[in-house]
């Protein structure tokens, strides 16, 4: 049957069929190319390997299939090298890729970026939902992480009793250290039981050790072989753990759950005894140095202090000896005084005596005496001159007295007379006729006196 | 009193060499201070020397006895372990 354009066609019908467009194969491979390059940019797929090879070139080229249908692949080499494991034939795998079409021979193949076992997807959901929920717990927080000892006197190792790692951790930290315990607490690191003799390992390091600190360390493996340590009782276990734990699990780019809740984490088991284990003579040199630095210091000071005592020393000798050399001279200046002061002394001394002497002689007791003497004299001779004088008065009164008696008015009341006075006033009364009768008088007799009155 | 700690006496020790060597304390203290820090440094040289080397291996037996075994040390140790 062949297709004849007429205006009489049923509905329906396709237009390139109606109206022709014929197309190269490039035009179509073009346009197929891009439709599916376009559509199928970002794709995840699974499938199994099967044909892989890698020439020369480094690029791994492998068919993905499964039971219906197959699709060319190529892994290159700079992506290859982001694999963590080993493709081979009947491997499941799960790839992130794009679609790419190759003109010249009319094949599209998928171009895989990345690639990991079919499963791993799994583990590594699993891996995801239990970090962001312990995480979220606080189990990874820096503040919980305890600090290391930093002597620490004994070890426990939880590890495998096979395969080289305890000997590993043994050969490193007692290197740094020669005086060191190290105590093992075997278990199994990977398969089914793992993650109970971890934990049991753990608990038992934490009871009967005796020891300061645990290292939990496993040699490198798969995800799958890791996968205890990315277990969740794994984790409560280290993070109840009262001994601080280290984690050491595989190679240096693998990390796991333990890493993460451990207090401390080395990228290897011998990484884990050189953080552990402190070198024995790098701290017998701190010591050391510390005590250097005291003895230094103190020395410092004690020589300051030394300096500063001679410098007083010698200042207070220049002040003695100015002192020294003043007392000399006041000792001479005072000799000198005194001898000086001496000759002074005694010279007046001399003067002094001498005018003692003088001023004894000159004492007036002498003037005294003599003047009593004088006195005395003179008294005498006042009195003799006295004596004679009243003697020679005497002599002259005499007569004169004799003369006076015999003319004495009272020598005629001798003869009888009296002489009548008036009282008072004792004048004589001579007149009688100037006396009153009554009137007082007085009567002077050789002899005595009267008193009378007169009568008439 | 108990022991102090390495850690403790070490950090001692660097606190009192550095108030000496920082500040300029009395000349009492300050020899008070050097004598107690060279008591610390003897302290922590004695404690390095404490310990003593042991390899051994810790068990549980299922009926719950603890087992320590001594090992050799990893000169002695051929790779196989027992």
């Amino acid at each position: 049957m062949s297709f004849r354009p007429s205006s009489k066609d049923p509905p329906g019908v396709p237009d390139a069929v109606v109206h022709r467009t014929v197309l190269s194969v490039s035009q179509l491979t073009i346009d197929i190319k891009q439709l599916l390059e376009e559509k199928f940019e970002f794709i995840w797929i699974t499938g199994e390997i099967s044909n892989f090879k890698i020439p020369a070139s480094g690029h791994a080229y492998f068919t993905l299939k499964d039971a219906e249908a197959q699709i060319a692949a190529v892994m290159f080499r700079g992506a290859r090298r982001t694999l963590r494991f080993e493709p081979r034939d009947g491997l499941s795998v799960v790839g992130l890729g794009r679609i790419s079409v190759y003109p010249p021979r009319g094949t599209y193949q998928i171009i895989l970026e990345y690639l990991e076992p079919a499963g791993a997807g799994a583990l590594q959901q699993a891996f995801e939902a239990l970090k962001a929920k312990l995480s979220a717990e606080g189990l990874f927080d820096a503040a919980r992480k305890r600090p290391l000892p930093s002597l620490p006197g004994k070890i426990a190792v939880v590890t495998s009793a096979t395969g080289a790692v305890f000997h590993d951790i043994c050969q490193v930290a007692l290197r740094r250290f020669p005086n060191l315990a190290i105590q093992l607490v075997p278990t199994a690191v990977q398969g089914a039981a793992a993650v109970d003799a971890i934990v049991r390992a753990i608990d038992l390091a934490n009871r009967h050790a005796g020891a300061d600190l645990i290292i939990l360390a496993r040699g490198g493996g798969s995800l799958e072989d890791l996968q205890a340590f990315n277990s969740e009782p794994v984790a409560r276990a280290i993070a109840a753990s009262a001994l601080p734990v280290v984690s050491a699990v595989g190679h240096e780019t693998d990390v796991t759950i333990a890493d993460f809740v451990a207090d401390r984490r080395a990228p290897t088991p011998s990484a884990a005894a050189e953080i552990v284990v402190p070198l024995k003579t790098e701290l017998a040199g701190r010591i050391r140095h510390l005590s250097d630095r005291l003895h230094d210091r103190i020395r410092a000071r004690l020589d300051l202090h030394r300096a500063r005592v001679g410098e007083m020393t010698a200042r207070l000798n220049g002040t003695r000896r100015r002192i020294d050399e003043a007392r000399l001279r006041l000792d001479d200046l005072a000799a000198r005084m005194a001898r000086g002061l001496g000759q002074r002394v005694a010279h007046q001394r001399q003067r002094i005596q001498w005018l003692v002497a003088r001023l004894a002689a000159a004492h007036p007791r002498q003037r005294v005496a003599r003047m009593r003497e004088r006195l005395a004299a003179e008294t005498d001779r006042l009195g003799s001159v006295h004596r004679l004088f009243i003697a020679r008065r005497r002599q002259a009164l005499d007569p004169m007295t004799a003369r006076l008696a015999a003319l004495n008015p009272l020598a005629v009341l001798a003869r009888g007379y009296s002489v009548t006075r008036r009282l008072p006033g004792k004048t004589a009364v001579r007149d009688a006729g100037t006396v009153e009768a009554g009137a007082k008088l007085e009567i002077l007799l050789a002899r005595g006196r009267l008193k009378a009155r007169v009568t008439e | 009193m108990a022991q102090p700690t390495f850690e403790t006496a070490f950090k001692q020790l660097e606190k009192i060499v550095a108030e000496l060597e920082s500040g300029d304390p009395p000349l009492e203290t300050a020899i008070r201070k050097f004598e107690e820090g060279m008591r610390l440094a003897r302290l922590c040289s004695r404690k390095l020397d404490e310990t003593e080397k042991r390899i051994s291996k810790l068990m549980e037996a299922d009926d719950g006895r603890i087992e320590e075994q001594p090992l050799e040390s990893p000169e002695a140790m051929d790779g196989s372990e027992s």
